[in-house]
């Protein structure tokens, strides 16, 4: 097999290459490696690529396959967006004040991977701490849209999916506390998977928004991402908030026959603002696809959409601003060395630090916790989003899977909303309302723009039921036909 | 909605942030624009409607009361920008 075909495989078709001895973990490896030196000064979307590492976890791999004790993930090239610890290896954040950072433990995702066989080729940019839309606020470089280079690849997991959508991995793991998986893969025409708050552990993911934040999977497929999710899944003591459901087989979910399931779209995303008229249409032909294939849509109503945005950007900044506390130059990263005392030490230390996005949102947080303010802003939110939570429970009465769009646009132009938070916080509109209500959320390519730019269709399911979740994603990519990275021609070879 | 500069100094005194005199603006507009458009909250009666810090229900999570692993002092030291004789060195607090 040549170098570009193996780069380009799927997970699951790697599996049975490898087990069936017709390529081995070293030259899967040795390709992808190779497809990183080549295409990622164009794209960016690594901070570090962890060679050494992976030629070493390969050879491991090919020892496990030989004798029979490989793990489900062996030999399979992965890389992990830059917030989840790596033991020994740098975790930046993408922000100055974790540069130098090297985390002394693993996260438990990591430890999952490692156990799993998957060989790390590195790790990926995002806007720094999960903190954008566009991958723009990374303190280190811009990562761009392997479709066109000219683009964001989203964010803020943008690393993640620009890395599977240019074939330098073959999956990723991202985080997402708005939208962070799921828009980006969007942007990029790979799937991406947001789990049930709960279904992942967070152990050794760097917080942003405690109640919020989930780790889930970037694919190609989404065969691939039933494999990678039933890898990470599970409950963890050392994550309090992680819950213990067994974790099934998600791949032996997988089913094309639909006809029992009830697709519920809501009304009040129908003419939502900024809704882009290609988004629109690919999304009205994706229900379509879905009728055909022999389920039912059928109209359904989250009459709190309207506030959703508003009160997602009070609670998760209020949320980050205590989070972010700890960067304080003590016990690890960044210290300003000009410093007149303790609390003078605190103050440079933040400001030289942290990016402008960064202290946006811990000012903004502060001021809707801080005394006067907190009735107003914070308890507001927190009681909208038990609103938010009863508007799912009862759309769930009525459907399987809710249908909308994942992202209003395709993906923008670098540079295009930098200057406005509030036009680029509109991104996440569709995304953001499924981690307040805690419900597991996928993108799915559901087509293309006159000039090439991917689509997503984003299905959200009812809590723990990411098997319904990946069943019906499944069912529709099939039949739609439509594989991101295979589907699309032009300019993605650039 | 307007937030003044002096609202965005006392913000950031309390999150232990410089902002440049220079940025002030910039920031005052930034939190003025958001917090405007948070404004829309306060149309939604919320009387008697319960404020959810978490997403999913789960009750406290207790286990047995044994030593698991832990972080040596030596790798907790590690990436302390200042470390001396097993513990952080921090500016003088006293004078």
């Amino acid at each position: 097999m040549k170098s570009a075909d193996l780069c380009g495989l799927s997970i699951h078709r790697a599996q049975e290459l490898l087990r069936d001895k017709e390529i081995s973990a070293e030259e899967l490896t040795g390709a992808v490696l190779e497809r990183i030196r080549t295409k990622d000064p164009d794209i960016g979307a690594f901070i570090n690529v962890t060679e050494q590492l992976a030629r070493k976890q390969a050879k491991q791999a090919d020892a496990a396959i030989a004798e029979g004790s490989a793990g489900p993930l062996a030999g399979i090239p992965i890389a992990i967006k830059d917030l989840i610890c790596t033991k020994g290896i740098a975790t930046t954040c993408a922000s100055r004040i974790l540069a130098d950072f090297v985390p002394p433990y693993d996260a438990t995702v990591t430890e999952k991977l490692n156990k799993a066989g998957a060989v790390m080729v590195g790790k990926l940019n995002m806007d720094e701490f999960a903190m954008g839309s566009s991958t723009e606020n990374s303190a280190f470089k811009l990562t761009r849209n392997p479709r066109d280079l000219a683009r964001i690849p989203g964010g803020s997991s943008g690393g993640s999916a620009a890395a599977v959508a240019a074939d330098m991995c073959l999956g990723s793991l991202g985080s997402d506390t708005g939208g962070s998986i799921r828009q980006p893969a969007a942007h990029c025409g790979v799937v991406g998977l947001k789990p049930t708050y709960g279904r992942v552990s967070r152990f050794g993911l760097v917080a942003f928004a405690s109640s919020l934040d989930q780790i889930g999977p970037l694919t190609g497929d989404v065969e691939d991402t039933a494999i990678m999710l039933s890898v990470i899944a599970g409950h963890d003591p050392r994550d309090s908030t992680s819950v213990g459901r067994q974790v099934p087989d998600y791949r032996a979910c997988l089913s094309t026959d639909i006809s029992g399931l009830t697709f519920g779209i809501p009304v009040e995303y129908r003419g939502a603002e900024g809704l882009d008229p290609r988004v629109g249409r690919a999304f009205e032909e994706a229900c379509k696809t879905l009728t055909k294939a022999g389920a039912k849509c059928v109209e359904i109503s989250l009459p709190h959409t309207d506030q959703a945005l508003a009160a997602y950007y009070l609670i998760a900044p209020a949320e980050a601003s205590s989070n972010l506390a700890r960067y304080d130059g003590v016990k690890y990263g960044f210290r300003s060395r000009e410093a007149a005392g303790l609390k003078d030490m605190y103050k440079r230390t933040r400001s030289e630090g942290l990016g402008p996005e960064v202290k946006r949102r811990i000012l903004l947080g502060t001021y809707a916790l801080s005394a006067g303010y907190y009735d107003a802003y914070y308890k507001k939110a927190s009681q909208i989003r038990t609103l938010i939570q009863q508007d799912f429970a009862r759309a769930f009465d009525k459907c399987d899977i809710i249908l909308s769009p994942t992202a209003p646009t395709p993906a923008f132009k670098i540079g295009e909303k930098t200057d406005d938070p509030v036009q680029m916080y509109l991104s996440d509109i569709f995304t953001l309302s499924a981690n307040l209500a805690g419900v597991p959320g996928i993108s799915v390519p559901c087509g293309f723009t006159e000039n090439n730019l991917p689509i997503g269709l984003q299905m959200m399911g009812n809590h723990f039921a990411e098997d319904a979740l990946l069943k019906a994603a499944y069912a529709y990519e099939q039949a739609a036909g439509i594989n991101g990275k295979k589907t699309a021609t032009g300019n993605n070879e650039a | 909605m307007k937030i003044t500069k002096e609202q965005v100094r006392h913000v950031a005194e309390l999150a232990r942030l410089d902002i440049d005199e220079a940025d002030l603006d910039g920031f005052a507009r930034d939190l003025g624009d958001i917090l405007e458009h948070a404004e829309s909250l306060g149309r939604v009666d919320t009387t008697d409607v319960p404020p959810t810090s978490h997403a999913v229900e789960i009750c406290n999570a207790f286990r047995e009361d044994f030593i698991t692993g832990h972080l040596e002092n030596k790798d907790a030291l590690e990436n302390a920008p200042e470390a001396e004789e097993g513990s952080f060195v921090v500016p003088r607090i006293i004078e």
